[in-house]
């Protein structure tokens, strides 16, 4: 009977996902999930070794009390932040659980006969445990990056890559040797660098890197849920963290391919550094036009179809709202107005999405860079908000380029490009952006949102 | 849904076999499950990324179970304490995975 309400709850959890197939169905997916929750927690409270039910109910009321006062609250610039953070407490949760079940393997039924763990439980734990304690402090570190709290620059120094390797070999000696001995002190000290590990594997990779971070720690998260699964033998556990891990890995393979890197590549850190930006830039300073929102405004409203590329500026100045306002002034004018969006764009793996739904864009006229890239070529106005790296034509042309064979959109082959950009600064991978220098292009240095309502204004 | 019915048919003749170690049937359950994880988000919309990060991340705190069940013996300890520590973090994403998650597909709207 367990059993199958447990069978029950994890077809739920993937009927969930499966909803997130088209934003129709996305919604009735999302309660899939919550019955399936609803369900796997109640059948477990009715299990008979289960007693203390109202500290159990504190600490649910508790934690859902303040989770739900944050998912009110918390802007939608800010999820890239919030998904962080909530890895990390699965993390957190997963080592107090190993530790716990370490602590008293009969509460768990994993004890061998004659006291003690089963070999099998001792390496389970042992994964579960380091899994989920990297994906705490390396979240925590995701988390402080995206918040602002320590700076999105990566940090480097010598000898990086054999510390962390010297650290990895030692957390897995520490491990087999809990396997071999179930001490404490083995458990401790793997748990330990466990740890450590996690802040140093993510300090020194850049901030615009995070949707690839993100994404991995989400299936971190995921790996961790199906080794406490494996711990517990229990299988609902193990398909839902085999559901997020699995997620959580294909978003971090669509985000490696949109930037054209490998996974290890964006793991060994120090992209976009101070070094990279000061060699390709120095070179003589070019002519380009800028312009006013005037200007751009004339632009846009004699156009008859407009493309807006947004980039992580668009969430920085948090302009989405007065951008809306201002497509729809184009709207009653009769233009035509959609929205391309690159696969590595902001954040987070469909940050612009969310920030363009919230400020009420129709879902319909936002485009993935696939279905769009050939559209630019009959496009009379490519308008550039807070983007640069995934415009920059150097990605198609220059073998030499750092950005070399990452996919790009076609902005160049628009007849008009105007860029909203606060200066000629370089993007995040430091390199010059062709695009600026065209005789069709129009630069105007000003702040998205401000540059927005301008246009807006003049409109 | 074919691949949780091949699944959960792989899954029963796995337990019907009588000598199959737990192990082995738990880990195949696992690798059906990754195939099913696999198919089922190249399904999803792209649109829909920041939405699909954040519902697994309240999917994965079905490690839940495993919280309650380390609170759940009677004789108070530092294991049962632990648990319960874990039940109250975990709630937090829980709940607000799932508002935050309703909250964001609330905003996907077609155009009128």
């Amino acid at each position: 009977m367990v059993a199958m309400a447990y069978l029950a709850a994890a077809v739920l959890l993937i009927l969930a996902l499966k909803g997130l197939s088209s934003p129709e169905s996305a919604r009735r997916g999302n309660i899939f999930g919550m019955i399936g929750m609803l369900l796997a927690v109640v059948v477990t409270l009715q299990l008979k070794q289960v007693h203390n039910y109202w500290w159990i109910f504190a600490a649910m009321a508790a934690g859902g009390v303040f989770g739900m006062f944050v998912a009110r609250k918390i802007p939608m610039t800010h999820m890239p932040q919030l998904v962080a953070a909530m890895h990390s407490l699965v993390g957190l949760a997963a080592v107090l659980i190993a530790v716990s079940a370490f602590y008293n393997p009969e509460g768990y039924g994993i004890a061998a006969i004659g006291g003690g763990l089963k070999v099998s439980s001792r390496i389970e734990l042992f994964l579960g445990t380091f899994i989920g304690a990297i994906t705490f402090t390396a979240s925590i570190v995701a988390f402080s990056k995206l918040q602002g709290l320590v700076s999105g620059k990566p940090l480097v120094f010598k000898g990086q890559h054999p510390l962390n390797l010297v650290l990895g070999i030692v957390m897995v000696g520490s491990g087999i040797a809990f396997c071999v001995t179930q001490a404490w002190i083995p458990f401790l000290v793997m748990l330990g660098i466990a740890l450590l590990l996690g802040v140093l594997l993510i300090v020194p990779i850049g901030g615009a890197d995070m949707p690839v971070i993100v994404s991995m720690l989400n299936s971190y998260s995921g790996w961790a849920a199906a080794g406490i699964g494996f711990t517990l033998e229990n299988n609902m556990l193990i398909v839902a963290g085999a559901l997020v891990g699995s997620s959580g890995a294909i978003l971090s393979y669509i985000m490696t391919r949109a930037m054209n890197r490998s996974l290890f590549n964006v793991l060994l850190g120090g992209f976009g550094g101070e070094s990279a930006a000061g060699g390709a830039t120095s070179a003589v300073q070019r002519p380009y036009k800028s312009g006013s929102a005037e200007d751009a405004a004339f632009l846009l409203s004699n156009a008859r179809s407009v493309i807006i590329v947004p980039g992580y500026g668009l969430a920085v100045a948090r302009a989405q709202h007065v951008l809306k306002e201002m497509v729809d002034a184009l709207i009653k004018q009769g233009v035509q107005v959609r929205f391309a969006i690159h696969p590595v764009a902001g954040r987070m793996p469909g940050h612009m999405n969310v920030l363009l739904a919230e400020a009420d864009v129709p879902y319909d006229l936002v485009e993935e860079m696939d279905e769009i890239n050939a559209e630019f070529a009959d496009t009379d106005v490519a308008l550039v908000i807070g983007a640069n790296d995934v415009t920059n034509p150097a990605a198609k042309t220059d073998p030499a380029s750092p950005i070399y064979g990452m996919p790009v959109l076609d902005v160049a082959k628009a007849q008009h490009v105007v860029f909203i950009k606060r200066s000629m600064s370089p993007g995040y991978a430091g390199l010059d952006n062709d695009l600026f220098y065209m005789d069709k292009t129009m630069m105007l240095f000003s702040d998205a949102k401000k540059a927005c309502e301008a246009i807006l204004q003049a409109l | 849904m074919n691949e949780v019915h091949a699944a959960a048919d792989a899954a029963q003749a796995a337990h019907g076999a009588a000598a199959v170690d737990p192990f082995i049937f738990a880990f195949t359950v696992f690798v059906l499950a990754v195939f099913i994880g696999y198919h089922v988000v190249w399904n999803v919309t792209p649109a829909l990324h920041t939405p699909l990060m954040s519902l697994t991340n309240a999917i994965s705190s079905i490690i839940i179970v495993g919280a309650i069940l380390a609170s759940g013996p009677l004789e108070q300890n530092l294991a049962t304490v632990l648990g319960l520590f874990a039940v109250g973090l975990v709630s937090v994403n829980i709940f607000g995975g799932f508002m935050v998650t309703q909250r964001m597909l609330a905003m996907f709207k077609k155009r009128r």
